[in-house]
């Protein structure tokens, strides 16, 4: 396979595509870490399982701390809506387990334009720094 | 007899207080930017209070620190449910400063503005996983209710297991499609209201009393 040149990665986007097993085996704060250091470079990020909803909590939360003017204005995110019914089992919830598994797309907010959203598609925009 | 009476009802008012209702509920008022949060806690604070919460504003993120009201009591069907109304920030992920240039706002007067909404959508972040007891979900009926912020908030309030009422707000305008909002949270019921002219608060106040008391 080539080698990519520092050129190239200039030219175009990077995207990360991130496995439910490596973000399995993380804590909460690496997860938000891993993402907004990723997004912070210009990145997209892709989350084949996305993040619970204490996770996206902390998320915002720590990314509204790192914007800075005309430095980084905070991230653009994508995930398929929620369904009520397909998320999570009776016995899911019962035990009070919650099914996070929905693919997620995170990119810095002036980089990335959501085009079109259902709840089968998400069509987004990409740009250049 | 009399006395004895008169002193066990006392003590049953006293007792009454100290452990049903001495502690408000604490409901935080949420939603995007821009959808009347602040409108709807200064309509409620006035009509059981007299007092107004903050100052509202078309401008986005006029609301940059969380602001409580307490003990607001409102009645209704002869009993009185106490709360204590948090209007917060409106909720985003991101905030760019030149926004605010648009409203005649000078560029450091909007660095400024910028830096205090984002620590005040952290902060209506953190009362959301710590210190409210339920949520008014406020939406702006006019505009896609649909959009990952109002996604995610809503499966947020979901996951803490918190009473969830959603308001339909701005229904004096003529594109009001409070439709689109029932649609969107299907297992949530949605009030239609306008929090400026003061319309269908009755039934703003009866569900709140029902969801909160």
């Amino acid at each position: 396979m080539p080698e990519v040149t520092p050129t190239d990665a200039e030219d175009g986007v990077q995207i990360d595509l991130i496995s439910g097993a490596r973000m399995e085996e993380m804590a909460s704060m690496e997860k938000v870490r891993l993402i907004l250091d990723g997004v912070r470079d210009g990145n997209i990020v892709i989350l084949e399982e996305g993040l619970s909803p204490n996770e996206e909590s902390k998320l915002i939360e720590v990314t509204m701390t790192e914007i800075s003017p005309d430095e980084f204005n905070g991230i653009e995110i994508e995930t398929y809506p929620r369904s009520e019914t397909a998320d999570r089992s009776f016995l899911d919830r019962l035990m009070g387990r919650e099914s996070t598994k929905k693919l997620t797309v995170i990119g810095p907010a002036n980089q990335i334009q959501t085009l079109h959203k259902d709840e089968n598609l998400i069509s987004a925009l990409v740009s250049r720094k | 007899m009399g006395l004895l009476t008169g002193l066990r009802d006392s003590i049953a008012r006293v007792t009454e207080r100290l452990f049903s209702a001495s502690d408000p509920k604490r409901i935080g008022i949420y939603g995007p930017p821009n959808a009347g949060k602040t409108t709807l806690a200064n309509r409620i604070a006035r009509d059981w209070t007299g007092d107004a919460i903050g100052p509202e504003s078309h401008v986005p993120h006029e609301t940059r620190r969380a602001r409580r009201k307490e003990n607001v009591e409102i009645e209704r069907n002869g009993r009185t449910v106490t709360i204590d109304i948090v209007d917060t920030p409106g909720v985003t992920t991101k905030v760019d400063y030149k926004e605010f240039l648009e409203h005649d706002i000078d560029e450091e007067d909007a660095v400024r503005r910028s830096r205090e909404a984002t620590e005040g959508v952290a902060e209506a972040m953190h009362w959301l996983r710590e210190d409210v007891d339920g949520v008014i979900y406020v939406l702006d009926s006019t505009e896609d209710p649909f959009t990952q912020v109002n996604t995610m908030l809503i499966g947020i309030i979901e996951s803490q297991d918190l009473p969830v009422l959603i308001l339909a707000n701005k229904t004096d305008l003529d594109d009001s499609n409070v439709k689109r909002i029932e649609d969107a949270f299907p297992q949530h019921r949605t009030i239609p209201l306008s929090a400026l002219e003061g319309d269908n608060m009755d039934e703003v106040y009866d569900r709140i009393a029902e969801y909160f008391g």
